[in-house]
């Protein structure tokens, strides 16, 4: 028995007066909303995704999108997207994938911190004047400085540093991979990641050919599939990352399937043409945290421990302790990815259900780490819904050393979210192969964007840190006292170890 | 605001306390009352080898019986006494001062701890879990005397012009982050570290979980304490030299750096990466103390005044010039150090 369609998401409209009939809309619209009959442009709003190329392109501003009303009977609990989610998968009997990142309704952890500012008894910095130090050294450092004094007094010193990035921003893109998203796209936030002295991950499709003027600024991932992975990509990488989970769906592999597997991202990511790339859950050779330092060490090994190695996990329930682990494991950094992290396709019930937000992850780690005596010794990244400058310094005041954007940087390109990244036919060429979309993005022209969005947030970090009165981002680094909970629960508060507002020093 | 002055005598000529305390009341434009404190170096040169424990006691009773115990599971008490002192009609008594003369049994607590680890022990034992009792100077012939309360007036009640020594370290406060009460005056003392400060340390939360990784707790609810523990942990336990644990706490610019010649780029990188959480932020100027000498730091952009002097023997380090100058009229050579800049003396 069919269950028939569900009502359209959005209700486009063409305003006929101003419409000029140029037929960019269609020309534009990949899902085929537009069609042309006679003297009219017709819209078929079911095809909508909301993904608002057609109004981006539209000369004269002829297109209205809104929302649709629901047209089920309102319900508290059975919603219009429980009601669809089942109706979708009692016509396919598949698990059901969506793009983008978490999309339940709870409210994110960061926007229930509150930052501080000086005033009067301690002066506010400002950054126009004098210096902000923003830089940030993500890597292993010392426990302890060595030197000693030679008889004429000189001080010399015994300590040498391990290999270090240096970001002059906290703010480093996270792995979207090629063939997640397109070479264009990966070239704008390659070169947009370089301007701004910080560092891009290419995720686990290998690095193209036309990455490689921008490899010093790049992390190179090997994830479960190994993609791409050979002595010179992991050479020409100045880090490497092993990513065993991502926030968007822990616990589980990846899948790009073979239409997306043209011949250049075959030859990317050494496998043959149209053949679906299928990253397992588990790495074949990780069943153990051993498993695990044993390739931080191998790989260490491979590139004459000359690059920081870094692991990136999906933030779980017991993240501090395998964290902890992971500190102790040679690793340069762990990158914790929360709950709210992006990704092209992902089961729904895993983006929605599996995991745990970053705010909570980063405290965790950072107070576990602490606990153990190695916090000093490891970088924490943190990932996975970071959405404004405010997400990043709450973020590094809770323990971060620095974050991974993802969406952020995508939506810098255009991106709207609409989240139908799986399709492969993103308007706006970012989560496409197809050449006529990815044309689209011209990353001459939009690693400025990358490079602008960056830079704006940097400056509205160093303007925060001067009203905080701290000129070094060192000191903003798991300074919980700089933050106060609003309208958040105690146990919740205990967890981040803040002080709610209202509390004073 | 807060005013701090401190003197060294290089040659290690004793000093009495009467010349600091007037030099310290003519800052009380800096301070409102609520906290000036003395520390003095060479104060008990009759128990030179142990350690001189100043306590405030709420009452004679519980704490001291529970303090004693604790004190006499890991050492010898040799001297146990109330701190002289004479009542002033503007100082409201809050606490009972006390102090023990104390030797550490060796290897109390196992081949491996020091006495330092043992009175650090000592220290966060009855600080965190013995009400009615604050631990707040461990040092060895060092006497630290503070109260809440005007400095002349904080003086007369110890009779701090009855004590001699080689340095001295005042402070007149102004609380602005927690209530003025007698443990949050300074000075602040560790073992042989003392520590004076005028200004804020925003970057307390980060160096407080730092040092709590280390196994120091705070407990005195000011960003000073810190201070002391951040010179312990780098100069003693870290072993560096003073100059470079001061480079730690506040270290030149990056750019500065930058522009280093690579030797003393590759130290001051190494530092400056090793000991980023110990960094210290906001406006600042200090103190710092041991046996050996004294130095003065501000931050890293001056945010708090600090003016240095010599005069023979001497080295006085100081918010005001006017300060100074009441101790020694006659001054050779006077400068405003800079930012970050720090300034050194040592005893010969």
């Amino acid at each position: 028995m069919p269950i028939g369609s569900t009502p359209p998401k959005f209700r486009v409209r063409i305003d006929q007066d101003q419409c000029m009939l140029c037929e960019q809309c269609i020309e534009n619209c990949p899902y085929g909303t537009f069609r042309r009959e006679g003297n009219r442009i017709l819209v078929n709003s079911r095809a909508c995704t909301g993904c608002h190329r057609c109004i981006a392109m539209c000369p004269r501003d002829a297109i209205d999108l809104e929302e649709k009303p629901v047209a089920y009977r309102s319900h508290p609990i059975w919603t219009r997207e429980a009601r669809e989610a089942i109706f979708n998968q009692a016509k396919t009997g598949k698990i059901v994938l969506a793009g983008m990142g978490n999309v339940l309704d709870v409210p994110p952890i960061f926007d229930r911190l509150l930052l501080d500012a000086c005033q009067v008894t301690n002066p506010s910095i400002d950054p126009l004047r004098e210096p902000m130090e923003l830089r940030t050294y993500i890597g292993k450092k010392p426990s302890r400085v060595e030197v000693t004094t030679k008889p004429d007094g000189d001080i010399e010193l015994l300590t040498r540093l391990a290999p270090n990035l240096r970001c002059e921003t906290p703010i480093m893109i996270g792995h979207m991979s090629y063939g997640a998203i397109s070479l264009n796209a990966q070239l704008s936030l390659a070169r947009g990641a370089a301007a701004q002295g910080t560092f891009m991950g290419t995720g686990e499709g290998g690095l193209h050919k036309r990455l490689y003027p921008y490899q010093d600024h790049m992390i190179v991932q090997v994830a479960s599939g190994r993609f791409g992975v050979d002595i010179d990509y992991l050479e020409r990488g100045a880090a490497i990352e092993i990513k065993i989970g991502q926030g968007a769906k822990p616990g589980i592999g990846g899948h790009l399937p073979g239409e997306k597997v043209d011949e250049s991202v075959s030859g990317t990511r050494m496998i043959p043409v149209s053949s679906d790339a299928i990253s397992p859950a588990p790495h074949h050779d990780i069943y153990s945290i051993e498993d695990l330092a044993q390739l931080v060490r191998g790989l260490k090994e491979a590139t004459e421990w000359k690059k920081p190695v870094f692991v990136k996990i999906a933030a779980v329930h017991n993240v501090a302790a395998i964290a902890s682990g992971i500190a102790r494991s040679s690793a340069d950094a762990v990158v914790i990815d929360g709950f709210r992290g992006g990704t092209g396709a992902a089961p729904r019930v895993f983006r929605d259900h599996v995991g745990i937000p970053i705010e909570a992850a980063v405290a965790a780690v950072d107070e576990k780490l602490r606990k153990h005596g190695v916090r000093n010794e490891v970088s924490v990244i943190a990932s996975g819904g970071i959405r404004d400058s405010a997400d990043v310094t709450k973020a590094i005041a809770l323990g971060a050393d620095a974050v991974y954007i993802g969406t952020a940087a995508l939506i810098s390109l255009g991106c709207r979210v609409c989240g139908n990244c799986y399709r492969g036919l993103c308007p706006w060429g970012i989560a496409t192969q197809r050449p006529d979309l990815t044309a689209r993005l011209d990353p001459d022209i939009m690693w400025e964007n990358v490079s602008n969005l960056i830079n704006g947030w940097t400056l509205e970090i160093a303007e925060l840190m001067g009203a905080a009165g701290i000129n070094s981002i060192e000191s903003l680094r798991g300074n919980r006292d700089r933050l106060r909970g609003y309208m958040l629960d105690e146990n919740l508060m205990n967890v981040l170890d803040v002080k709610t507002v209202g509390a004073g020093a | 605001m807060c005013g701090i002055i401190s003197v060294i005598d290089r040659s290690g000529e004793p000093m009495d306390g009467s010349a600091i305390k007037n030099a310290l009341s003519l800052m009380n434009e800096r301070g409102n009352g609520e906290g000036a404190g003395y520390a003095v170096y060479g104060a008990y040169p009759d128990y030179a080898d142990h350690y001189a424990l100043h306590l405030f006691y709420d009452n004679l009773v519980e704490p001291k019986a529970i303090v004693e115990q604790e004190l006499e599971k890991w050492g010898t008490i040799e001297v146990s006494e109330m701190i002289p002192t004479s009542e002033q009609p503007r100082l409201r008594r809050e606490h009972i001062p006390w102090r023990y003369f104390y030797k550490p049994y060796p290897k109390s607590m196992g081949t491996a701890a020091t006495e330092e680890d043992i009175l650090i022990h000592i220290m966060n034992k009855i600080n965190t879990e013995i009400p009615g009792a604050l631990l707040f100077s461990t040092g060895k012939n060092i006497g630290i005397f503070k109260a809440s309360g005007w400095p002349e007036d904080v003086a007369e009640f110890y009779r701090i012009q009855d004590y001699e020594g080689y340095q001295w370290l005042a402070h007149n406060r102004y609380p602005t982050n927690t209530s003025g009460w007698w443990g949050g005056a300074h000075p602040f003392n560790l073992l042989d570290w003392t520590v004076v400060h005028n200004g804020e340390i925003t970057s307390y939360g980060t160096n407080r979980r730092y040092l709590e990784s280390f196994g120091y707790k705070c407990t005195m609810y000011t960003d000073t304490e810190v201070v002391a523990y951040l010179t312990d942990l780098l100069a003693r336990q870290h072993a560096l030299p003073l100059e470079l644990a001061l480079k730690a706490l506040a270290p030149p610019f990056w750019d500065d750096i930058d522009a280093m010649q690579e030797k003393e780029q590759t130290m001051n990188t190494t530092i400056r990466m090793a000991y980023g959480s110990a960094l210290m932020n906001g406006p600042f100027a200090i103190v710092v103390a041991n046996s050996d000498g004294i130095a003065g730091i501000t931050d890293r952009i001056k945010l708090r005044p600090l003016v240095a002097a010599e005069s023979g023997d001497r080295l006085y380090i100081s918010s005001e010039e006017a300060a100074i100058r009441v101790m020694d009229q006659n001054l050779e050579h006077i400068w405003m150090p800079r930012a970050g800049e720090p300034v050194i003396g040592r005893v010969r």
